[in-house]
């Protein structure tokens, strides 16, 4: 019987010729990422647990990104506890200032297509984009991998969203998640598997395809996937094999459900506060005045973000009283837009243009709001109190809208 | 069959780990230095106000959002004794069964139940309010594993030889 | 009687013939600025402590927000949006996150001439383009916003004589380190520091700034440099002209005078926590550190950037170091991207943030922990100036300060 990517990835790692959505089976971790700010409890855990080594220090990954540059006086002490727990058991992949940890695992090279990848942070969805399994875990989960390189898993059903045709021209890839998360709603796919297909899912880039792999968790999935295929390969460097050519969905593979949207049919829509499933078009909410846009994160802080957004105000300002925040999503994606001449146009525009991290979108610094303002953000969630007090209001929307809003002070159709 | 009887607060959809715990108190040194921020977004008195064993209440995706595992932790901190929901989102539910904080589905519960109200839990069994029986699922058995040696880390202890 | 510059800034802002040290007078005031350190103690005395508001000149009224960039919490946020929408209000001049306030105000407002009150000590900065800035409390910056005048006690004059060129890879800083050491942190307590003599000419407005910046830290008032060629032409390159051009009188009289030979002097630092425990720089090389600071009011300029990109270039920064650069304004920011030098900091691994005060002021964007150890191009190292009360922080040049964040250590740049 025919079996869908996830299926595949779970049956190739446990070296089985198939598994069935709801078997609990132990898989043989790829990579770990651990992130700054869980970095004590982790370490706590692992220490508790009686480990005395790490099971392959080479597969450990340690990035901090959420609190850099420190906000406050005790942030700097999970850089000591990672530093001393790298040191005493041989971890060399310490990331201490280079952005964020979900953009750093695949575009450092650190996951590849078939993978099986856990982090502490629940955005750890993100490397489905090229073809691995990969979700987010606890810091006590964490410990035990650490320990002992495995971890059980229930296998996920499956479900199938297919789109075909052409994105219009202001549809982002941020435009089309929302969509499907609305119309899932926020627990519509937990404990499942989100496998895209389609012609439109293979013209998008890795970097869109990557914006829609991170959301898969606002819509409760375990995970994305993502067929690999040439993009991919180059994206990671490498000649794709076998097993990896043939991660796509079999014909006649079980799937839950399936959603099929027709390209041509999305327009530009925001996730309005404050929750990430309630979506509305942007023109049921245009007018609506803001007081700040973030463009950034693992959702939306990449090349071709900036891109998008620094051609929208290309010779244009931002509105008087307006703040905008561009925080790049790694140090490499903040050198290539300064190469281009994206970040020059963005602080011409009027933009503050931050150090590569997590920035506002985990709310501990990076353009906190107050009581009463609202803000266009890029960014995953729009969450109560994300970004500030309980009474702020967040907007999800796409880099190419965050944009247009700047310019205009309040809320634009782009 | 264990059984256990608490006070009910009555929490909504969604309820977000951010609101559980947001992110500005996350890298504070320990989870009793966090527990009082617990729910602040939505209702900043709860915290203090929530006894030992009071019970949650909540509707669907109880959990969703971060892998933070200082979310469960802070509920267990406060003296939750359970969370019932409508359904959970699953890093929650990991973690929450990897600190040996129970959790219980249960779809109808969530309609009829008022804050304040006194129920009754018989684990793996059902619900009683004022008479009214809900059915609760048993778990998995991996997971009874996990919850019997008193969570993950106790688990793993186990397998390294240690005994505490 | 002969008048020093700063004593003629006063007379014509009082609009006397003349004024002589100890007077006291009240002058109109060309220019007030306020940051978001205090701008919403001002706006909530505004609000709450007149009987009938009022701004005399709204146009004279500057806002900047420029400590916390991007806001860091809630708290700050709130006096962020008062400070915002009062302005908007009043239409004050309101510029957020485009660097840190001292810089704007040279690079768009500061013209010889003007009497200047800043809500922020290092208001003395403006002496550098000849004019009378001075640090106050919000509570003078709200009688100066409401009456558009104030009062000054007229300080006596101090001058310091320069002679003489600073050898290569000695920088202003260094100077300035060097006079604060001798004279000591009250060495001019309520007191104008001139500089004077042939040795300003080696001096560009850039480098003047950083002499006039630090004043504050020998106790000053302020300081001031006569507004010759070089400032003049650093005002055209910006449109702008000046209010009047002083020079001080031949029989002007001087509380003391002190003079430096320029070439006698050499890397230094100030060693925690105090501005005044100055040191060659030798003397302290070898301290490990944790973070290393290119940046501030005092040392974040476009120069300040060279210097550092071109001993940066070709090496790493330490594993253990944080080293955070910081450019002073937007323009800085994209002069240092259009020279490469930008991409040079990125590619060695610092940490290049938007410009804001930063760790200078120690209340978020890369404070420092317990026990840490930061070696700093900003104005003070305080204890606990940059963080937790146990950090240390030590004052160097931004040569020192790249040296350091690539040996790890405190280094200077010809031992590296």
């Amino acid at each position: 019987m025919g079996q869908t990517i996830i299926e595949k990835i779970i049956a190739h790692n446990i070296g089985r010729e198939s598994v069935k959505p709801g078997e609990i089976v132990t898989v043989n971790v790829d990579r770990v990422m651990l992130d700054d700010i869980m970095m004590p409890f982790i370490v706590n855990k692992f220490n508790e647990m009686g480990f005395k080594k790490v099971w392959d220090p080479d597969k450990v990954v340690m990035i901090y990104d959420h609190l850099v540059p420190a906000s406050q006086q005790d942030d700097v002490r999970h850089y000591k506890v990672g530093d001393a727990f790298a040191e005493k058991y041989g971890m060399k992949h310490v990331h201490r200032s280079d952005g964020i940890c979900h953009q750093l695992m695949t575009e450092a090279g650190y996951v590849k297509p078939g993978d099986v990848v856990f982090g502490t942070d629940s955005h750890t969805t993100t490397y489905g984009c090229v073809g691995a399994f990969s979700t987010g875990i606890g810091y006590t989960e964490m410990a035990g991998i650490l320990g002992t390189g495995t971890l059980w898993v229930k296998v996920p059903e499956t479900i199938r969203v297919e789109i075909n045709g052409t994105l219009p021209e202001n549809v982002m890839s941020k435009d089309v998640i929302l969509r499907i998360i609305g119309d899932l709603g926020a627990d519509g796919a937990t404990y499942r598997a989100l496998e895209f297909s389609g012609s439109a899912i293979e013209n998008m880039t890795v970097a869109s395809r990557m914006t829609m792999a991170n959301m898969a968790i606002e819509a409760g999935a375990k995970c994305a996937t993502f067929t690999p295929d040439e993009k991919t390969a180059e994206y990671c460097e490498i000649e794709l094999n076998d097993f990896q050519k043939n991660l796509k969905g079999d014909a006649d593979a079980v799937y839950l459900k399936t959603l099929k949207y027709q390209a041509e049919d999305f327009v530009p829509v925001m996730a309005c506060p404050s929750q990430v499933d309630k979506i509305r078009n942007v023109t049921e909410v245009e007018g609506t005045v803001i007081d700040q846009v973030f463009l950034g994160s693992c959702t939306n802080g990449r090349l071709e973000d900036l891109r998008s957004a620094a051609e929208v105000l290309d010779g244009k300002k931002v509105a008087p009283f307006v703040k905008m925040i561009v925080t790049p999503a790694s140090r490499k994606v903040y050198e290539e837009a300064l190469r281009e001449g994206i970040l020059e146009k963005l602080i011409e525009a009027g933009a503050i243009v931050t150090h590569p991290g997590c920035g506002l979108c985990c709310g501990r610094t990076g353009g906190i709001l107050s009581d009463g303002e609202r803000v266009v953000a890029t960014n995953n969630r729009n969450f109560l109190g994300r970004m500030g007090t309980s009474k702020v209001e967040i907007y999800l929307a796409s880099p190419k809208t965050a944009a247009a809003c700047a310019i205009a002070g309040k809320i634009v159709n782009p | 069959m264990e059984q256990f009887t608490g006070r009910v607060w009555v929490l909504g959809d969604d309820i977000d780990t951010d609101i559980i715990i947001p992110t500005e108190y996350l890298a504070l040194k320990t989870i009793e230095d966090m527990k009082q921020y617990g729910f602040s977004p939505l209702r900043p008195e709860l915290a203090g106000q929530i006894q030992p064993g009071d019970i949650i209440v909540a509707g669907k995706n109880f959990g969703c959002g971060s892998s933070r595992e200082q979310a469960p932790e802070v509920v267990k901190a406060l003296g939750i004794r359970c969370v019932i929901a409508k359904s959970f989102a699953r890093i929650f539910f990991r973690n929450s069964i990897n600190n040996g904080l129970l959790l219980i589905e249960q779809p109808d519960l969530h309609d009829h139940v008022k804050e304040g109200d006194t129920i009754t839990v018989t684990v793996n069994q059902d619900v009683d309010h004022n008479g009214e029986k809900y059915p609760i699922a048993s778990l998995p058995d991996n997971l009874v594993e996990i919850l019997n040696a008193g969570g993950l880390v106790k688990a793993m202890q186990k397998r390294n030889g240690i005994h505490k | 009687m002969g008048m020093t510059i700063a004593e003629k800034i006063i007379a014509l802002a009082a609009g006397v013939p003349e004024v002589k040290a100890g007077d006291i007078h009240t002058v109109n005031l060309d220019r007030m600025m306020s940051n978001d350190g205090t701008t919403h103690l001002t706006v909530d005395m505004y609000h709450n402590k007149l009987k009938h508001p009022h701004i005399a000149d709204p146009k004279k009224m500057v806002f900047i927000v420029d400590h916390n960039v991007p806001s860091d919490s809630p708290k700050t946020a709130a006096s962020q949006k008062k400070m915002r929408d009062f302005a908007r209000e009043h239409n004050i001049d309101f510029w957020e996150g485009k660097g840190v306030c001292h810089q704007i105000m040279m690079e768009n407002y500061v013209r010889p001439g003007e009497l200047i009150f800043g809500a922020d000590s290092h208001t003395c900065t403006y002496g550098a383009l000849g004019a009378f800035g001075t640090g106050v409390g919000c509570t003078d910056l709200l009688y100066g916003m409401v009456t558009g005048t104030s009062w000054v006690l007229v300080p006596e004059t101090v001058k310091f004589n320069l002679v003489g060129k600073l050898p290569e890879g000695v920088y202003p800083r260094d100077l300035m380190l060097t006079i604060i050491g001798e004279i000591g942190a009250n060495g001019v307590n309520y007191q104008v520091m001139e500089f004077t003599g042939e040795g300003t000419k080696t001096l560009s407005v850039n480098d003047r700034m950083v002499l006039c910046n630090l004043a504050v830290e020998a106790g000053a008032k302020t300081a001031i440099f006569q507004a010759d060629e070089i400032a003049l032409e650093y005002l055209r390159e910006r449109g702008r002209e000046p209010k009047a051009v002083f020079e001080s009188d031949p029989d002007a009289v001087y509380a003391r005078e002190y003079t430096f030979d320029l070439s006698k002097i050499q890397p230094v630092a100030a060693r925690p926590d105090f501005v005044d425990d100055v040191v060659p720089a030798k003397e302290v090389c070898g301290v490990r550190i944790d973070e290393a600071f290119l940046g501030s009011c005092n040392n974040g300029r476009i120069d300040d950037l060279r210097v550092g990109a071109k001993i940066l270039k070709g090496h790493k920064v330490s594993d253990h170091v944080r080293f955070l650069v910081v450019p002073a304004s937007q323009e800085v920011y994209l002069q240092a991207m259009k020279e490469g030098l930008i991409e040079i900091f990125m590619e060695s691994g610092a940490i290049v943030m938007n410009p804001n005060c930063s760790v200078c002021w120690g209340s978020c964007q890369g404070v420092i922990g317990e026990n840490e150890v930061l070696i700093s191009t900003g104005t003070r190292n305080f204890k606990g100036r940059a963080g937790h009360p146990s950090s240390k922080v030590y004052l160097g040049s931004s040569a020192t300060v790249t040296a350091s964040a690539i040996k790890g250590e405190i280094c200077t740049a010809d031992q590296l």
